[in-house]
């Protein structure tokens, strides 16, 4: 590892017990946790940085005979698996992120929303699970955790979406306003967090919000994990402090060669080579769930492109206008460009499509199709053309 | 006290209550957004995004229809950024859309029609995407057409299909770009659970759902020199028709209805009216003898309570969802159906005329109907009962067809026989008119004195509270009904299949001691129906609501047995209420269906 | 195949008999077998009293919740650009062969269905499969055959 890039041993680190973790800190006072959890500046790791804390006071402050928990473990976006790592490395510090969070907003019922790919850990995982309820009771914890798994639907990674799949419907996501802090699961008061997200709650309870800070920049506190991929000689899943260039980031993983790096994914921004060195990744550059997908000189962008396109055309919920029909229009326009049914000055219109895609989708999947079309369109015309 | 939100629309200051949507405070300062998803009936969905408007100072547009009005809030809903928006919008609907207005029923009344023209979309920028999708056209209900490729999936008929009548024959199935509005499997809509009501196609902006029409069957037979049409005309009509026709809603065209058929060349232009009094007579009759032997004879199989039947959207209803109730169905026939059965007995022999010369032609608020007239088991006459079904918009259609100019007509009269009525057959077309038209006739013949309401109004069982309940003490019985002294007559009332459900839930579960309850499958009744003039709202259904009662007012009689031709016909041609006759042409039986 | 009547009866009991658990009750189904059915759909209408038109537009939401007839064995194979890079095609071909199917096929014995999948969540060793639940990573065509050949010895 570089001098430029941090690794960072903090959410895989086994040197803490996090039921001690969590014992002690169920003793401390919820609003003051709250406010260490606010000031360690932690935002959330599922992609769309709202701050956790934040997020925790008003779902505390939300009145509600129930309220939930609900652990996003969905994790469909192209490139992403270190949520996957995660929950099988170290699950117990998941579930006591969990259950931390119900202790603060007052559930007392938690979920897994595993998606139906990992179907496989599913058995290790209530294993983790049943142990952790065990530790609850000597605790004096009132809360339980279920799983419930998902059946192949990207979009119900998207917390209404995800609330929706929960409730036995279609996983379309809903209007916001209300956002699920106020109503959520069952119309209640629900948190949704990405499984990462919760196990930096804990981690903070742990080693406090200074330290947490003492990594990363003003705008991006602390560390992440990321989830490696494609022209890399050592893919996986690596935890680094936020705020690296991405420059140092190819230096470090790159195979010598690479011409572009997908950042966040199939809905993230394509970064090409010449802004490696203006790039920084974090909330104020380019933000990421975790996705770093490099691509050397010999991949051909265009197919890099369609290959999102297609999926979002396939996984787009359907339900609203500018998603639904904009996403096969995006994905044919290019192909009538390539083939020249179409002359190059249709992809100013395609991108002024995605502009309203970005502006005027119902939720996040549409909204955020424009960010790799337009990036890639614009840093790679011509391999789009030619 | 509520909370008032102050915000600007385009600058302008507007208050309004917390709760209301952008869209609300827009239309208070005066400023149309367009819309096309929401529907003022229909729970919010916020999908087709034509109603985005900006939010200074956010980075994505708003859904006005979705998004609350807040304090503060500077809204612009015409800015460059929304204009863009909004017209590439309406343009990816029509790439995805089989835009052959000239060839398209809803021509003319189109909502995505009138959106592209508003908005100039001329040349289509993008892609058609039309051939790389299998749309299909259903044709297989002789009710509903239908067609996928004029759909724009707002959903609207989804929501009514599954708030309002609680059947959700039709679903979002899908996602991704092969979303679409389908039933269970794809089954074609014959198939499934479809009740035929035609809320769906009242709410669709488009042509994708639209009534099957015989426009062209009906005129034919018209031209036939050897044909005689006989038409027959809904209570709901008249109240309604004429706003297709240049009229406001809840104006009453009873007059200019006959004038037009007469115009149009109906032989004979008679009332379905008619035949709603005489429903009064057998189900009644049909009630009382049932409280008889449930009450007197201590039978148990007797099936109470009773519930209405003259609505076909209803009855397929039952039919799907609760076949053990089935028995609890009055055996009348619809208003319709009797109507039919007789047109090509006792009007042929009246009128002398061969049975199989007759056309019989009716004019519903219904699209239902159309399925109805169709039933194998509608053919008591010996022939098809009634030939065509044509919705109030038909008619609107026909008579424009014909260059007739409706605003100018002059008033005339039914035709005689089979046209005389009632004001509690005309009320037959608003929720709780059965029951009200019932309640004046059984009260009648049971206590021999009229039901105790000022002007005979029974205002308890009026209104479009979803399911009403009332009670009616007996006193004072003759001497057959005497069983009936001080028994305290309990009805309800439910329109829209939802409320019919949840009624129809209790009396299952034997938590409903009524004895009569009405039925009617569209919210507000009749003149809610699937096939009235479109738009329909609540507003426009109560100035319906309000149109039936007066023209009720108006009526010379206002009780069934009151009307000289229903005495007519019992003395000439039926003998009595649920006599063999009676029993032959105007009762029913009905069948038990699939659940899905 | 188990009868429906049961198997839905049975998963209804375990998951409960309202809207939420019509997810969990609908894949109950397709891990016994692999598919679901309009039979099946119509009994857990009655039984959680959800229409069957939206059953199925549930149903059909979701890529698992198959209503097309599955091979005992369902093979997806990630089809994201990373597990196209690394040598995807292949991997589809070495099964088209050996089964002799195409993608979006079931073999005539109905021991086999081979699919395409969205990322299934192993971009650091693609090329990855997932077969019924259990999943396969950094395949070559070699390994492939073998694991193929495996689930043929059954
Ligand atoms: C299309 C779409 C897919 C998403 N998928 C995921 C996901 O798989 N996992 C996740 O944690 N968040 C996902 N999100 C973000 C969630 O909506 C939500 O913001 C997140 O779970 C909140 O948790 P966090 O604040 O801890 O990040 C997705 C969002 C969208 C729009
Ligand atoms: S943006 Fe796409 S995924 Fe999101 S609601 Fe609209 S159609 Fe569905
Ligand atoms: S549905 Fe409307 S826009 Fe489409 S073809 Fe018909 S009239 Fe034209
Ligand atoms: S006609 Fe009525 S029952 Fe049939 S789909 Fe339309 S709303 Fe539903
Ligand atoms: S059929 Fe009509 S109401 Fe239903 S989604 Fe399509 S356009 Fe909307
Ligand atoms: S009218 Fe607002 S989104 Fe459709």
């Amino acid at each position: 590892m570089s001098e430029k890039i941090k690794k960072v041993d903090n959410i895989f680190s086994k040197d803490c017990n996090c039921k001690d973790i969590l014992a002690k800190t169920l003793k401390k006072d919820k609003d003051s946790f709250i406010q260490e959890l606010i000031d360690s500046g932690l935002k959330g790791r599922g992609g769309a940085g709202f701050p956790t804390g934040l997020k925790w006071k008003f779902a505390k402050m939300a009145e509600g005979d129930e309220k939930f928990v609900i652990c996003n473990a969905d994790e469909g976006e192209p490139g992403t698996f270190k949520d996957r790592v995660i929950l099988q490395e170290v699950p117990q510090k998941v579930l006591g992120g969990m259950a931390l969070c119900g202790h603060i907003i007052g559930a007392k019922k938690g979920f897994i929303y595993l998606r139906g790919e990992y179907a496989w850990m599913k058995q290790d995982l209530q294993k983790a699970i049943d142990e952790m309820h065990d530790a609850f009771k000597t605790m004096k914890l009132d809360f339980f955790i279920d799983i419930r798994m998902g059946s192949g639907a990207y979009v119900c990674g998207e917390e209404t979406a995800l609330i929706e799949s929960m409730e036995g419907k279609r996983g379309e996501p809903r209007n916001k306003p209300p956002f699920p802090a106020s109503i959520g699961f069952r119309g209640k008061p629900t948190v949704v967090n990405n499984v990462e997200t919760l196990v930096y709650t804990l981690m903070i309870a742990h080693i406090g919000a200074p330290e947490f800070k003492s990594l990363g920049t003003a705008d991006s506190a602390g560390s992440k994990v990321f989830s490696i991929s494609g022209d890399t000689p050592i893919p996986g899943v690596y935890e680094l402090e936020l705020g690296m260039k991405l420059s140092d980031f190819v230096e470090e993983f790159g195979d010598g060669d690479t011409k572009a790096v997908q950042v966040g994914g199939a809905s993230g921004f394509c970064v090409p080579r010449r802004k490696f060195n203006d790039t920084v990744i974090g909330f104020e550059g380019i933000p990421t769930g975790g996705s770093m997908m490099l691509f050397n000189s010999h991949r051909s962008m265009y197919n890099v492109l369609h290959n999102y396109l297609d999926f979002f055309v396939e996984e787009s919920c359907g339900q609203c206008t500018p998603c639904r029909v904009g996403c096969q229009q995006l994905l044919k326009g290019i192909e009538a460009v390539k083939s020249k049914e179409r002359d190059s000055s249709y992809l100013n219109e395609l991108i002024k499509l995605s502009e309203t895609m970005h502006t005027a989708s119902k939720c996040g999947l549409g909204q955020s199709v424009a960010n790799s079309f337009n990036s890639i369109v614009e840093e790679f015309t011509e391999e789009i053309m030619y | 006290m509520t909370k008032m939100i102050n915000l600007k629309i385009n600058d302008i200051p507007v208050t309004v209550e917390e709760g209301a949507t952008i869209l609300d405070a827009a239309k208070k300062a005066n400023f149309k957004v367009p819309t096309l998803c929401n529907h003022s009936d229909l729970c919010v969905a916020g999908n087709c995004r034509v109603c985005v408007v900006e939010q200074v100072g956010a980075r994505n547009l708003q859904a006005s229809c979705a998004v609350p009005a807040a304090e503060g809030m500077e809204i612009l809903t015409s800015s460059a950024k929304v204009r863009r928006a909004r017209k590439n919008i309406i343009e990816l609907l029509l790439s995805e859309h089989r835009t052959d207005c000239t060839k398209c029923y809803k021509n003319g009344k189109c909502e995505l029609q009138d959106l592209a023209t508003e908005y100039a979309v001329g040349d289509n920028i993008y892609i058609d995407l039309v051939p790389f999708n299998d749309y299909s056209v259903d044709l297989s209900s002789p009710s509903i057409m239908k067609d996928d490729s004029k759909c724009i999936r707002c959903q609207r008929c989804v929501r009514t299909c599954a708030e309002m009548q609680q059947v959700a024959a039709i679903a979002v199935a899908n996602k991704g770009s092969e979303q679409k509005i389908s039933t269970f499997f794809d089954k074609p809509m014959a198939n499934v659970v479809c009740t035929n009501c035609g809320q769906c196609i009242i709410r669709c902006p488009t042509g994708a759902l639209v009534e099957r029409n015989s426009i062209d069957e009906v005129f034919d037979a018209i031209y036939d020199p050897d044909k005689h049409v006989v038409v027959q005309t809904a209570p709901a009509v008249r109240i309604a028709l004429g706003e297709d026709l240049d009229f406001e809603p809840g104006e009453r065209v009873t007059g200019k209805l006959v004038t037009s058929l007469k115009l149009l060349g109906f032989d004979s232009v008679l009332d379905t009216d008619f035949t709603a009094d005489l429903t009064i007579m057998e189900e009644g009759t049909e009630l009382l003898t049932r409280l008889k032997k449930a009450l007197v004879d201590g039978d148990k199989d007797v099936a109470l309570p009773m519930t209405t039947s003259c609505s076909p959207g209803w009855i397929k209803f039952i039919e799907h969802k609760f076949p053990q109730l089935l028995s609890n169905v009055s055996t009348c026939k619809s208003p319709q159906q009797m109507f039919g059965a007789l047109a090509k007995t006792y009007y042929a022999q009246k009128r002398n005329i061969d049975p199989s010369k007759i056309v019989s032609v009716s004019i519903m608020p219904c699209t239902a109907k159309k399925y109805e007239a169709n039933r194998p088991e509608m053919r008591d006459s010996g022939y098809k009962d009634v030939d065509y079904v044509l919705t109030t918009r038909e008619l609107a259609r026909m008579i424009k067809q014909a260059g007739i100019d409706f605003k100018s007509l002059e008033d005339n009269n039914y035709d005689s026989i089979m046209g005389v009525s009632t004001g509690a057959a005309v009320i037959f077309g608003a929720t709780g008119g059965v029951m009200e038209a019932a309640i004046r006739t059984a009260y009648e013949i049971v206590t021999g004195k009229e039901v105790p309401f000022k002007n005979l109004n029974i205002t308890p069982v009026r209104g479009m509270e979803g399911v009403k309940e009332a009670s009616v003490k007996i006193e004072g019985c003759v001497e057959d009904w005497k069983f009936l002294e001080g028994v305290e007559l309990k009805v309800a009332i439910a329109h829209g299949l939802v409320n019919a459900n949840n009624v129809l839930q209790a009396v299952k579960n034997g938590k409903a001691d009524y004895h009569f309850i009405e039925i009617m499958a569209c919210p507000g009744g009749c003149l809610g129906g699937g096939g009235q003039p479109i738009p329909t709202s609540l507003e426009i259904r109560n100035k319906r609501t309000a149109a039936i009662y007066e023209e009720d007012m108006n009526m010379p009689f206002r009780k069934s047995h009151e009307n000289p031709e229903i005495k007519l016909i019992y003395e000439d041609f039926l003998g009595e209420p649920l006599g063999h006759k009676s029993h032959e042409l105007l009762h029913t039986h009905y069948t038990e269906r699939e659940a899905y | 195949m188990i009868q429906t009547k049961t198997i839905v009866q049975e998963l209804v009991k375990k998951h409960g008999n309202n809207r939420e658990s019509l997810i969990p009750v609908l894949q109950g189904i397709v891990e016994k077998n692999n598919y679901i059915t309009d039979e099946d759909i119509i009994e857990i209408a009655n039984t959680l009293d959800i229409s069957a038109g939206e059953i199925y537009g549930t149903t059909s939401f979701y890529t698992f919740l198959d209503t097309e007839k599955r091979g005992k064995y369902v093979i997806r194979v990630c089809k994201s650009i990373i597990a196209v890079m690394k040598g995807k095609a292949e991997i589809i071909k070495t099964i088209e062969n050996i089964l002799n199917i195409k993608v979006g096929e079931t073999t005539p014995d109905n021991k086999f269905s081979l699919l395409e999948a969205n990322d299934i969540g192993w971009s650091d060793k693609e090329p990855s499969m997932l077969i019924n639940e259990k999943v396969y990573t950094e395949l070559t065509p070699e390994k492939t055959t073998e694991i193929i050949e495996s689930y043929l010895r059954d």
